[in-house]
């Protein structure tokens, strides 16, 4: 699915990523944790395309071809989605409209039919329900006026519409209560059909107790400083990144 | 004067020599003869010619303005030809084949059909069918419930009366440079009356006039509301009118009698120049309404063409508890330029006004909102709200707002909103990252901030607006 080597990256001048490899399987889901400023949510800007985030080595394989020669859309179109930390409002614009051109703008790069309003419309009603979100909010501005929770599911719901073969949550549990994580974890569960990968990035041990993930990597000064499965998410959790900094000092 | 209107009038003075239309245009320059020209072959009676001539030596002592927020070559209006007839079947292109193809490309994008794309491209055509029926029976339906609608110069001669009691009265000849300008030389444009009572069975559009397209460089437009009356006017096309007139000054006067409603709606298209900001139209226009006892005008406009715009549609709320209310959306690209706006004057007692403005500047162009609300003394418990926002694309336009309140009655209630916004990297990536291109996201996020006034356009022309938007923005990103 994705294959990473050797990557570097970086923001204003200022390398972050300084040789990352990662090597992701169809249907596995992996989480990056690590201390502030390890580049966890460089990552994701990186692979989506973020303008003024700029791969400067290595490679990035998707599905086989070279990511970073694409442009920010068509990463999108090809199947990578990134759930935002701090999702952006689109005054105006409502989320039906907004989610219909997006689907379409997929659709048509996969040579499928655009979808009718009505069918549309049908579809977007159900997958609102599934992140517990009212169907008035489909109405309402992209994210406007939306408390942080509500923005949350409405990335999961996004993200169920658009049916992304990678998708990348970044930081997604922060500032969700618990009820508003778990209707997250549900929703990002239920897209786990063994060939859709995952990257989680978090802060936190507390989100990997609802999405359980299948491999924990540990991110410190740019590169993957250590990698295992969920335990050592609750090992992160007792001691802290201390250890894998200095050991790898 | 630019070269290319220079140009223009030659080619137009040179054809004219050579064919049977000779006599219908007049050399370039402007006097009384001129004017007593225009009146004649109007066939028009003498006191249309009088009014004309008084307006015409007003205009002489009167200065061009220049306080508005725009810049342009002087006006050498000697150099401009005051009337040309229709051109002639035989002048016209004889089919699409024959037109500029950008001109059809964007037709294309609006999605306009062919027989409208031939009338609007000026393609000489004897009848069409779908067009003529449809003006017939609108016609009948407008005749059964005692509508007058029909060109201004017919007006004159068929209702002298009606005309003779309202011209004038609202945006008076000496009103200001372009309105004395248009009284003297206006060509031609709409004349409604609704008559007491009656709810304008359809929207009256300046587009079912099919069979005067060429008045659009002097136009006067009279709409009277009787007591209790309703109409909704749309003036305008979402598609760029092929025009070969550089200078345009229109006069719009409304009145809505006791009781009575007026919905204009605008939407101008004209030609903005070229990226390089070569060309275009300069677009003075006056137009203003007075509403009487509990009557309301509300205007509408979307303005995205020209190269110049300076136009402030206004409300002169007279009667008590009337209503005033201006919507709009000013987009400018490359180097267009607009000053627009507009006054809200109250004078009775409980008067509302409302003004939602959403200025737009992509380009290297500059767009102005210029607005006056005056609350007169005798304006007891007078309201107005005023929200005006500015959205900037890119970093080399510019955004002003010139907004200006007079409050002379203390009950009054006047609020002012000012935002200024940027579309934002983080918008544009978020619709990126779903997937749209970046032409389709701006398009988008624009629509979106122009939401409030596209809202309060009828059905099918909020459509258009938002792809004509689209248009207007290509080349604005990357």
């Amino acid at each position: 699915m994705l294959s990473i080597k050797g990557l570097h990256a970086k923001v204003e001048e200022k390398d972050i990523l300084q040789g990352l490899d990662i090597e992701i399987n169809p249907g596995e889901v992996h989480a990056i944790m690590g201390p502030n400023g390890s580049g966890k949510s460089t990552l994701g800007n990186v692979l989506s395309g973020r303008p003024g985030y700029e791969a400067t080595g290595g490679s990035v394989l998707f599905k086989g071809q070279d990511l970073l020669e694409l442009d920010t859309e068509e990463r999108a179109r090809e199947g990578i989605f990134l759930a935002f930390q701090y999702p952006v409002e689109i005054p105006g614009v409502s989320n039906m409209e907004f989610l219909k051109v997006a689907v379409d703008a997929k659709r048509k790069h996969a040579g499928l039919p655009e979808l009718s309003a009505v069918e549309f419309m049908k579809l977007a009603r159900e997958t609102s329900k599934r992140v517990d979100l009212d169907a008035s909010f489909l109405k309402r501005g992209v994210n406007e006026g939306f408390s942080g929770g509500e923005k949350k599911r409405n990335e999961i719901m996004q993200m169920m519409l658009l049916e992304p073969d990678l998708c990348i949550l970044d930081e997604t549990d922060s500032g969700l209560d618990i009820d508003a994580l778990q209707v997250v974890a549900d929703g990002v569960n239920s897209m786990r059909d063994g060939k859709r990968s995952f990257i989680v990035v978090t802060h936190y041990q507390r989100l990997l107790d609802y999405i359980v993930p299948d491999y924990v990597h540990v991110l410190a000064g740019g590169r993957i400083v250590k990698s295992g499965t969920k335990e050592l998410a609750l090992e992160l959790e007792a001691k802290g990144y201390g250890w894998l900094e200095n050991g790898e000092g | 004067m630019t070269q290319e209107v220079e140009n223009l009038i030659k080619t137009d003075y040179a054809a004219g020599f050579y064919t049977d239309i000779e006599s219908d245009t007049l050399p370039p320059g402007l006097d009384e003869n001129v004017i007593r020209f225009i009146s004649a072959r109007k066939e028009e009676p003498e006191w249309m010619l009088e009014w004309r001539l008084k307006a015409y030596r007003a205009w002489l002592e009167m200065e061009e303005p220049t306080w508005a927020h725009v810049h342009y070559p002087e006006i050498d209006f000697q150099s401009v030809s005051f009337y040309s007839a229709p051109k002639s079947m035989a002048d016209r292109p004889k089919s699409l084949d024959e037109v500029d193809p950008e001109l059809l490309a964007t037709y294309e994008k609006l999605g306009i059909p062919l027989h409208e794309q031939e009338a609007l491209a000026g393609v000489a055509m004897d009848v069409v069918f779908d067009s003529v029926s449809v003006v017939t029976t609108f016609r009948e339906k407008l005749e059964e419930a005692g509508v007058i609608f029909c060109p201004i110069s017919e007006a004159i001669r068929r209702f002298p009366d009606l005309v003779k009691q309202y011209l004038g009265t609202v945006v008076p000849q000496k009103d200001n440079y372009y309105a004395a300008l248009n009284s003297a030389v206006f060509s031609d444009g709409s004349f409604v009356y609704i008559p007491k009572g009656v709810r304008c069975p359809m929207e009256l559009s300046t587009y079912f006039r099919i069979n005067e397209l060429n008045t659009g460089q002097f136009e006067r437009t009279l709409i009277v509301a009787d007591e209790g009356s309703h109409v909704s006017y749309l003036e305008g096309c979402t598609a760029p009118m092929r025009d070969e007139n550089q200078l345009h000054a229109a006069v719009v006067e409304l009145v809505a009698l006791d009781g009575a409603q007026i919905k204009y709606s605008t939407v101008q298209n004209w030609y903005p120049g070229d990226a390089e900001g070569k060309g275009g139209i300069y677009n003075f226009v006056t137009k203003r309404g007075v509403a009487h006892t509990n009557a309301k005008i509300s205007w509408t406009q979307v303005e995205t063409g020209s190269a110049v715009t300076w136009k402030y549609p206004s409300c002169i709320l007279k009667g008590d508890n009337s209503v005033g209310e201006f919507y709009s959306v000013a987009l400018t690209n490359n180097f267009q330029q607009a000053d627009t706006g507009t006054k809200m004057i109250h004078l009775g007692k409980n008067t509302r006004s409302t003004i939602v403005a959403k200025g737009i500047s992509a380009g290297q162009s500059n767009s102005s909102y210029r607005g006056l609300v005056r609350i007169n003394p005798g304006a007891e418990g007078a309201r107005n709200f005023t929200q005006c926002d500015s959205l900037l694309i890119g970093d080399r336009c510019g955004a002003h707002t010139f907004p200006y309140i007079e409050s002379k009655n203390p009950s009054a209630v006047v609020e002012h909103e000012a935002t200024t916004s940027k579309v934002s990297d983080d918008q544009m990536f978020l619709c990126q990252q779903r997937g749209l291109d970046a032409e389709k996201a701006v398009s988008m996020i624009v629509n979106g901030f122009c939401r409030e006034v596209f809202k309060e356009l009828p059905m099918e022309f909020a459509v258009e607006a938002g792809k004509l938007l689209e248009v207007s923005l290509e080349g604005s990103v990357g």
